[in-house]
This record gives C-alpha cells, sequence and structure tokens, in this order.
C-alpha cells in the first residue's frame, strides 16, 4: 500500500520536471554544422561548379551510390554532364566529402528527405547543385591546379613560375 | 639461373637479367620509372636503389641501381634497408617538387604509376614551399593529349619514340631542369606507334584524346580480353566499356604477338564499333530502302521468321558468303547452315589465291610461319613487296628491332649485358641491318634498310627468284637479270635466323613463291630461316584454313537465297558483277555491323554483333588462334553472326547451338578449342574489385539493381566477383595488382604466350619453277599497285573519327614524268574507265616509282576495283 503511494507520488513529482521530449517537426531540431546529412554539390567563389568529375567520391562510396560522367566544355574546365545520387542507397557516412579534392561534395545537417516511393530518392546534379560554397568558403580548386583554363593560363596558377622557355640558354 | 639473397632470402632467378627485373619477376614490390620491359635500363631515374652488400659478413653495403646491376650468382641485395628506403623516398620527393596539382582533373590518375610509386614509397606530405615550374602544352594531333608540367623526366617517351619505334618528329629540348619533351612546334605526332605513349610514359603527359571524349577512370571500365580486328597480325588488346559504350583500347602482352606495344589504328580505331552499339537505331544496321522494298529489317527472333518465311525450304537453292573479318565460329556455322558445297569464302578471287598458295607454302614447305617475336630476333631481313607499316603495322616495329640483332649478337659477346640500353647504343651507334626492302613504292622502313628497290611486282619477283638462286643452285635460274643489290645473297646466307617478309598487298602470285623459294633455299644451306607473310583481313587465315568455294562461282552458283556473313561484296570484285548477283538472288540476307553498299541492296539486314559484342576466334597471319570476349553485354535485337544462323538452324528444324563452346565442340578442331579455356570453373570478374556506382548507374530508371548479364560464352562474368590475376593469359581481362594500378602492374602476371598455332611446317623441297617474264611498261596504260594507308584502308577502323582525322585523301600515285606527260601536275585530276565506270583520282607524284607502274590508295570504293590491274588514264 505504502509503496504504491510512494509510486503515485513520484509520478505526480514529474509533472513539474522540465520536459525532454523534442516537439519535433513542430520545433526544428538545432543540428551542428557538421552534421551528415542531405548532400550537396557546391560552387567555387567565382559561380562555377566546384565538382571536376574525378570520381573520387563514387570510388570511396561503400554502397556504390554515386555514378557520374565527365565532360569538358570550350573553357577547358572538367565537370560532372551529369551527378546521380542514389539516397535510397546511400547511408551518409561521408566518405565521398573526405575523398573530394574541390570540397564540391558536402554532407549538410538537413535529414528531412524521406519519400513514399524510393525512386524519388535518386537526386540528379540539378537537385544536388546548390549556390553557395557551402562549408569550405574561398577554395577554388583551378587556382592551384596547373591545367589551363579559359581566363588562367599555364603558370597563372598560385605559386606557379611562368612557363619555360624552351629556346632559352641562360643557365 | 643465378641464386640471389634478397632480403636474407634465397631467390633462383634468370642471370641475364638486370636486378630490377629479377626483383618484379619475383613479384616484389620496388619502385622504378625508366626502365621498361621491352626497352631495357639506362638508370636515369634513380629511382630502384637498393642496398647491395659484398657477402654475408658485409652490413654497411652500398647503395645501388636495382636496374643496372646484373643479377649475378651470388648478389646479396636488400630492398627494404632503412638507407634505401628513405633514398628512394628522397627521390619521389624530388620527382615531385615541381608536380601539379591535377591528379583530379588528370586522365592519368587511378592508373598512374607515379601515384603508386608515391605510395609505395610512403611519400605523403609536400614540404616545398618554393613555386613550381611549368610548361606549355602542344597540340600533338587527334590521338594524344600532352600536359608536360607532369613530366618527371624519365625519358621513356623519346627513348621510345626515337629509338625503339624510329620516329623524327619527337625529342627532349631545352637544358638542366627545364628539359622539354615534344616536338619541335605543334603538330601532329608522325609515329604509326604513338599511341604507345599513353602506355610507356610514367605520368599524365601523354594521355589518350579519345578516351577523354568519353572519360572513365580505370577502375569504373568493364574489360575484357580482346584480339585487334583492323588487320592479320592479331595483336592481343583489352578492351574497355562502360554503360554500354565502347571507351577505350589498351595493350595486353602476349610475348609472342605483340608484346608491349600496338599501332594506332589499333588503338583508336575503336570508335565505330562504339557509335554503332551506343545508338543502333541511329546508326541504322537497317538499309532504308530495304524498307521500300516492303521487307524491313527484324529483330530477335522475328528476323529468323521472316527470313524463313521468305527463303521457303531451307534446302536446295540456299548459298553462303563467308567473311575474313567474322570469326571461325560465325565462318563455320554459315558453312553448317547451307553445306559446304554452297559455301563461299568471301575473300576476293584474287586473295583467295594467294592467301591458299600462302597456305599450301606454310604447310608444305619448311619455312616455319614467323611470329612478330621471330621477327624481332631476326638478324636478316629480306621484304619483298610489302609496305609493313601500312599493311600490317606493327610489324614494322618488330622489324626496326630485327635490324639490331647483328649488333646486339657482337655486344652481346663483348660482354655488355643487353638490358643495358645505353651502352647498347652508343655501342651499337648507328650499325643497323642486313635489312633488303624491295617494294613498288618507298616505305617507312627504308630509313634503316640495309639497300632499296623500286621495281613493279613481276621484277620483284625475278629479284627475290634471283636471290633464293644465288643462295642455293638448286633453286631456279633467272636469266638476263642482273642483281640490283649484291651482296643480298651473301647477307642473308651469314644469317643464323633470316626471315623473308612477304604478303597479299602486291596481289602478285609469282612474289609470294619467289619469297618462298628464298626461305626454302636458306632451310636447303641450314639456316633456320622463316616466313612471315601479311594478310589483309583479322581472319584472313582462318577464312582461308575453313575454305570454301571461290567469289566468283558464287556470282554463277544458282540461288534463290543468298547469306552474305559480315561482308561488303563491292569491297570483293566489280561492281556491275555484284549488282549482277544481287539483282538475280531472289532473297538477299545480309548479316553485319557496318553499313555497306551489300547491305543497302539486301533484302534482309540482321544487326550483328561487332567484335566488343561478341566472343570467337580469328586466326592471324602465322596462323594462330586467338579468341576475343565480348565485353559489351548484349542488347537486342544485336546477336554474334552464329547465334543469329543458329536460330535459323533451330528454325529450320536441325540443332542449334546455344554457347560459343557448343559451337567450337561441332567445329571439331581440338587446338581452336584450346586457344581459350572454356566456359566453367570460378568466373573471372570482368570489373576492377573498385568497380563504382552499381546501385546509381541506372538509377534513374530503376533503383531495383538489375542482376549481372548471364554470359554462356565464357569464363569470364560481367560482375567484380573474383580476382582476375590469377586468370591465364588468354583470359586476363586488364592488368591490376595490389599497388599497381598502372598497366606496369603486367609483369605481376604470368607471361606465357597465348594463342594456339595451327599451321606448322612440313617437307615438301621442290623449288616452285616458273620465272616471271620481265615487267614491260604499256604506252598510255600503267600497272596499278594498291597502295595502303594505315588509316583509311582496313574498313572497320575507317569511319573512326581519330582516324579518319588522320586519313589522307585517297589519290593516285604517279611518276612525275608520267604525269607531266598526262599533263596534270599534283593536284590535278586524272581519270579512268574501269567496268564500264569512269573514276577520276586526284594525282600524287611519287618519284620513286618504277616506269610503267602507278599506285592508288585502297580506300572506299578503290576496293572492288581489282587492283593490281593495268589501267589507261586521261586527264580529267
Ligand atoms: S570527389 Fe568531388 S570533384 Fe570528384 S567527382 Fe566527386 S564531387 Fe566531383
Ligand atoms: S601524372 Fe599521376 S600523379 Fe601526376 S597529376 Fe596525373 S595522376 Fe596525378
Ligand atoms: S613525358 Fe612521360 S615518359 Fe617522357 S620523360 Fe616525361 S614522364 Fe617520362
Ligand atoms: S598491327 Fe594490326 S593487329 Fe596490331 S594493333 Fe595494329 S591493326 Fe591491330
Ligand atoms: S628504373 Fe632504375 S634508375 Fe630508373
Amino acid at each position: 500500500m505504502i509503496s504504491i503511494l510512494r509510486s503515485l507520488w513520484g509520478v505526480f513529482l514529474h509533472a513539474f520536471r522540465r520536459r525532454v521530449t523534442h516537439r519535433y517537426p513542430d520545433e526544428p531540431m538545432p543540428l551542428p554544422p557538421r552534421w551528415r546529412g542531405r548532400i550537396v554539390l557546391t560552387r567555387d567563389p567565382d559561380g562555377g561548379e566546384r565538382c571536376v568529375a574525378c570520381y573520387l567520391c563514387a570510388v570511396a562510396c561503400p554502397v556504390h551510390c554515386i555514378a557520374l560522367q565527365a565532360t569538358e566544355d570550350a573553357s577547358g574546365r572538367r565537370f560532372p554532364e551529369w551527378f546521380r545520387i542514389n539516397f535510397s542507397r546511400c547511408i551518409f557516412c561521408g566518405y565521398c566529402e573526405e575523398a573530394c579534392p574541390t570540397y564540391a561534395i558536402q554532407l549538410t545537417p538537413d535529414f528531412e528527405m524521406s519519400e513514399c516511393e524510393r525512386k524519388n530518392l535518386v537526386y540528379e546534379k540539378e537537385d544536388l547543385l546548390i549556390a553557395g560554397m557551402g562549408k569550405v568558403p574561398g577554395y577554388h580548386y583551378y587556382r592551384v591546379a596547373g591545367v589551363a583554363i579559359e581566363g588562367k593560363g599555364k603558370g597563372e596558377a598560385e605559386n606557379e613560375r611562368p612557363p619555360v622557355d624552351v629556346r632559352g640558354l641562360l643557365p | 639461373m643465378a641464386r640471389v639473397v634478397i632480403d636474407g632470402k634465397s631467390y633462383e632467378v634468370d642471370g641475364r637479367r638486370n636486378l630490377l627485373h629479377a626483383c618484379l619477376s619475383l613479384k616484389l614490390d620496388l619502385p622504378y620509372f625508366c626502365w621498361h620491359p621491352a626497352m631495357g635500363s639506362v638508370g636515369a631515374c634513380r629511382q630502384c636503389a637498393v642496398k647491395q652488400f659484398k657477402d654475408d659478413r658485409d652490413t654497411a653495403g652500398r647503395l645501388v641501381m636495382a636496374c643496372m646491376t646484373p643479377a649475378a650468382d651470388g648478389t646479396r641485395i636488400s630492398i627494404d634497408d632503412p638507407e634505401a628506403k628513405a633514398f628512394r623516398a628522397s627521390v619521389i620527393e624530388w620527382l615531385m617538387l615541381n608536380h601539379p596539382h591535377d591528379c583530379p582533373v588528370c586522365d592519368e590518375g587511378g592508373e598512374c604509376h607515379l601515384q603508386d610509386m608515391t605510395v609505395m614509397t610512403g611519400h605523403v606530405v609536400r614540404r616545398n614551399r618554393f613555386p613550381k615550374r611549368t610548361y606549355h602544352n602542344q597540340d600533338l594531333g587527334p590521338f594524344l593529349t600532352h600536359e608536360m608540367n607532369r613530366c618527371i623526366q624519365c625519358y621513356r617517351c623519346v627513348r621510345f619514340y626515337r629509338d625503339y619505334a624510329g620516329g623524327r618528329d619527337f625529342d627532349v629540348f631545352g637544358a638542366h631542369d627545364q628539359v622539354y619533351f615534344g616536338r619541335a612546334e605543334d603538330g601532329v605526332l608522325e609515329s604509326e606507334f604513338s599511341g604507345n605513349l599513353v602506355e610507356v610514359c610514367p605520368t599524365g603527359v601523354f594521355t589518350d584524346k579519345t578516351l577523354a571524349r568519353h572519360y572513365t577512370r580505370k577502375w569504373d571500365l568493364q574489360w575484357a580480353p580482346s584480339i585487334c580486328a583492323h588487320c592479320g597480325l592479331g595483336c592481343n588488346t583489352s578492351v574497355a566499356e562502360r554503360g554500354g559504350m565502347l571507351r577505350r583500347v589498351m595493350n595486353r602482352v602476349n610475348p609472342e604477338v605483340n608484346g608491349h606495344f600496338l599501332c594506332d589504328r589499333g588503338r583508336f580505331g575503336y570508335e565505330r564499333a562504339q557509335r554503332v552499339t551506343e545508338d543502333p537505331e541511329k546508326e541504322k544496321r537497317t538499309p532504308e530502302d530495304s524498307e521500300k522494298k516492303g521487307l524491313s529489317e527484324s529483330s530477335g527472333s522475328s528476323g529468323v521468321k521472316r527470313f524463313s518465311e521468305f527463303s521457303g525450304s531451307l534446302c536446295g537453292l540456299l548459298i553462303g558468303i563467308g567473311s575474313p573479318r567474322a570469326s571461325m565460329e560465325s565462318n563455320f556455322a554459315l558453312q553448317t547452315l547451307v553445306g559446304k558445297d554452297h559455301f563461299y569464302s568471301g575473300l576476293s578471287d584474287l586473295d583467295a589465291s594467294l592467301v591458299s598458295l600462302i597456305l599450301d607454302i606454310l604447310r608444305n614447305g619448311p619455312a616455319r610461319a614467323a611470329s612478330l617475336q621471330d621477327v624481332e630476333n631476326a638478324d636478316a631481313v629480306f621484304i619483298l613487296g610489302e609496305d609493313v607499316t601500312n599493311t600490317a603495322p606493327r610489324l614494322a616495329l618488330s622489324l626496326r628491332q630485327s635490324v639490331r640483332q647483328k649488333a646486339l649478337e657482337r655486344i652481346g659477346k663483348g660482354g655488355i649485358p643487353l638490358w643495358h640500353d645505353a651502352a647498347v647504343r652508343e655501342a651499337m651507334q648507328d650499325e643497323h641491318g642486313p635489312l633488303f626492302i624491295a617494294t613498288p613504292y618507298a616505305t617507312r622502313l627504308d630509313d634503316v634498310a640495309t639497300a632499296v628497290w623500286r621495281a613493279a611486282p613481276d621484277d620483284l619477283a625475278r629479284l627475290g627468284l634471283a636471290v633464293a638462286h644465288e643462295i642455293d643452285a638448286e633453286a631456279p635460274a633467272v636469266s638476263g637479270f642482273r642483281m640490283p643489290m649484291n651482296s643480298m645473297a651473301d647477307a642473308l646466307r651469314d644469317a643464323r635466323r633470316p626471315i623473308v617478309v612477304c604478303g597479299t598487298s602486291c596481289g602478285s602470285v609469282p612474289l609470294i613463291q619467289a619469297a618462298a623459294n628464298v626461305a626454302w633455299a636458306l632451310r636447303r644451306q641450314g639456316r633456320a630461316a622463316d616466313l612471315c607473310f601479311t594478310v589483309p583481313e583479322c581472319n584472313t587465315m582462318g577464312a582461308a584454313l575453313l575454305g570454301g568455294g571461290r567469289l566468283g562461282a558464287a556470282f554463277e552458283a544458282e540461288a534463290d537465297t543468298v547469306i552474305i556473313l559480315e561482308n561488303d561484296l563491292y569491297g570483293r570484285a566489280g561492281a556491275a558483277q555484284v549488282d549482277g548477283f544481287l539483282g538475280r538472288v531472289k532473297h538477299v540476307v545480309v548479316l553485319d555491323h557496318l553499313r555497306t553498299r551489300t547491305t543497302s541492296k539486301a533484302h534482309l539486314v540482321l544487326p550483328a554483333a561487332t567484335f566488343a559484342e561478341s566472343s570467337g576466334t580469328t586466326v592471324n597471319n602465322e596462323g594462330r588462334a586467338q579468341r576475343f570476349f565480348q565485353v559489351l553485354p548484349s542488347r537486342e535485337p544485336v546477336m554474334a553472326s552464329w547465334r543469329w544462323i543458329s536460330e535459323m538452324l533451330v528454325a529450320a528444324g536441325r540443332t542449334g547451338w546455344a554457347s560459343l563452346d557448343e559451337v567450337l565442340a561441332a567445329m571439331g578442331d581440338a587446338r581452336i578449342r584450346a586457344a581459350a579455356p572454356p566456359a566453367a570453373g570460378q568466373r573471372i570478374p570482368r570489373r576492377p574489385p573498385r568497380y563504382s556506382g552499381r546501385t546509381a548507374m541506372a538509377a534513374h530508371v530503376s533503383v531495383h539493381e538489375a542482376p549481372p548479364p548471364p554470359d554462356p560464352d565464357s569464363p569470364l562474368a560481367f560482375s567484380m566477383e573474383g580476382f582476375s590475376p590469377e586468370a591465364p593469359p588468354p583470359l586476363t581481362p586488364f592488368f591490376w595488382w595490389p599497388g599497381w594500378n598502372s598497366i606496369q602492374a603486367a609483369h605481376k602476371f604470368a607471361d606465357g604466350p597465348s594463342g594456339v598455332r595451327l599451321i606448322e611446317p612440313g617437307q615438301r623441297g621442290a623449288f616452285f619453277r616458273e620465272v616471271p617474264a620481265p615487267f614491260t611498261p604499256r604506252r598510255g596504260e600503267w600497272w596499278v599497285v594498291p597502295v595502303h594507308h594505315i588509316f583509311g584502308t582496313e574498313e572497320q577502323s575507317a569511319m573512326a573519327p581519330a582516324i579518319v582525322k588522320r586519313s589522307v585523301e585517297p589519290t593516285l600515285a604517279l611518276r612525275p614524268e608520267d604525269a607531266s606527260d598526262l599533263g596534270v601536275s599534283t593536284g590535278g585530276a586524272v581519270q579512268c574507265m574501269l567496268d564500264e565506270r569512269t573514276y577520276r583520282f586526284r594525282v600524287q607524284l611519287r618519284p620513286e616509282l618504277p616506269v610503267g607502274v602507278a599506285g592508288l590508295s585502297l580506300m572506299g570504293a578503290t576496293k572492288g576495283v581489282g587492283l593490281p590491274c593495268w589501267m589507261a588514264l586521261r586527264r580529267a
């Protein structure tokens, strides 16, 4: 008898404790910026696509859910002709982000992407590409790479000497 | 054999090798750059340093370059020695000082020897903060891209291009740390073997420009072992696809055939097969006018239904024409369907007589058919009538090595190890030969010839016969012949392994007989003389072995229905004759993957599979049966020709075949069957272990991943499960080994030859005794010989975009004197009547042509002209 009353009392007291239930979705979840959620493709400081279609994210992906095709335009820049992530397979491990040499592919603090049909979880480049630089502002792969693109000739990248004059005889 | 101790363990190695080669053969990992299995060592890169010890009491040791140290008996070395390791790591660091930050956009990435070696030595952090050296690039034509910033100055490219392949328009320029590998100025690389730079260069300086158009990393490609379909030599290749698109061709080492190198036609001629496959509808393997006739093309079993509908009864009036560019299996299937008496071989009548003569010579005479490796090792060569660079390109590269053999023998005796490339070349200087070239017009090998002679094919044959007589008096004499190249017979007699090269390209029976006489005369003198005959297409030899009636007889034969297998008859006989035949036969059924003039006359076109879409066997010029395997998964309605024919057999109530092994069993030749293992046992994956994107590639179509397509025809699987490095040589889809992602991984694989030789020599010693009369020029007429072009003559590669860019406009070559008599100059035009048709040709002047002889480019429409022949030329 005593013990029953004690339990009732205890339950009653809990009515005045601080609430721990999060009222999601009425209240949004606070997530740290490094949360590994929905994947995006970012842009470089000039607004160009950062992804150079190197296939490293695709090969790093343990569930093989990234596929793309590289192409090149007249300016000499490489980019993906198409880029597809099958989120119905993705395990959000973040390996792609870690593999990416250009900071193009990034995981974001967004997990609200449930769908009733699996095929709606197949995202194409248009669905993945965002307007900004994401978590890594300022990085521009072509400014450090040695290849020439329109507007940046040979020897004009960061920390490069002008191209060698092969016919020069000076030591 | 020698015993060497490596890191305390004793091994048995080949004492004629250097230590690097020995270590690699033992499958030990030792980084290197400048050594190449076919080109030897120069010790330029300093990457292969190891510690060598005097004896077992020596603990200090000294650093040596493994590639420059002989694997002598009793040698003691250490690869794992900390000092050697540190040395190798610092060499990589130096090489990387100026290396650009390019890997993500570098086509070499993922198959880069420099990446592999960097990882292997453990150099991970860049310490250098100084600005990097840069270079301008050059436009090198449609085959290769150039990105000089990535160069590590290993000198492999110049050593291949100049020293090995004899190219002159590529070199190393500049001084000290600013050396430059390229041409004196932008321009197309002239060498027919330039594509090998893709594999020879350990970095991404030279990469495949055709691959860049549909770039895919090596790990993402699905590979299959294949046989080049673009000439009669049958070089071994690895072909690769992704997403149903053929993407690239790489070399597959077969030490007895192509070794480490391919020609550019074989490497870059694949894109046509790719385009057909890519979009069968657009490319229309269906001729438009078949629709007009109300007999449209058909797919799958409906095609066979249509076929049996209008062919009525399948017996009696059904004939079949085979093809020298279709597999043995497809030719055999057709032969089975129509019966031996109604099967015609599909070679032009001239080619058929030439090839059957060649077969007779190789089977019954005492001289062997030489492999490319035999040619490379020959110490004297006599070329009769062949412009090998254009008819059998890879053979030209082997011949360039053969001219070094004599000198190599001398140098070897002097104690210089033959892998010591720099020392050997220093000792050799310009010494070369003997190589005698007797052809109607100049060839690209003339620069290494001991002597060249230009004459009409009949006179070339007389030369050959006269040489044979000089070697052995038993051979028939040639009266009234003055020997133009003296000492030639002596040079051939002095050799131990002389080879006579001849072929079908001059279209001359006496020439082939003369070549045989020379080789047989040498055999009678106790020399191990071999014969190397070139043939025009990938399975010409196979088609000849299978037999069948002459094409001319087919045109006369009574027939209601003709089935033409992968063959454009307009390239084999005169247009009037073919028109007459195709017009007369009620039902013309063509199985092909190319759209030709013949398919446009067909009533029913059945889409046949290309070499990339089917498996089968071809027989090369040496009589070596080799299997090629399907790389593109099958796609309706395209099927291998033998499958179409098998369905026809079934429709006719006979038994067909379900797999390639069943066709091979039906063929009943155990040697052809043994060319590659049957489809049994553990499957070999076509995909590398890191193949990516499996669950996303086709997700836009369906999120449910399809199972890998079955492959009843081979032990290979369209999958990544399994371990391919254990596959036997004929089944090795690609070269990859843990830590060795580049093609340099080849040394980790079994290096035995593959393919089975079907032709072995006989005993007959009797010489050919007919001597042709000297060639007599005619007034107003020319004896027109075909001029072959590496880019453009072979029909399966001729339409590949990169090859098209290198093709020349077809011309008629004339002596300048003849041209001025006709009143034309270079670029002018001449015309002639043939087969009641007027042809117009652009004129090219070639002063070396013999009097009375002209040369006509063999491509497209000129194939059916029936060269060589007399032509009356007029100014157009
Ligand atoms: S790793 Fe980065 S740059 Fe490379 S393909 Fe993926 S997203 Fe693009
Ligand atoms: S050559 Fe090799 S290491 Fe250099 S950028 Fe290309 S892939 Fe990277
Ligand atoms: S271009 Fe390539 S092969 Fe030539 S020296 Fe440079 S790295 Fe070596
Ligand atoms: S030589 Fe002939 S078989 Fe060899 S790669 Fe060239 S075209 Fe192909
Ligand atoms: S491989 Fe030995 S020094 Fe280059």
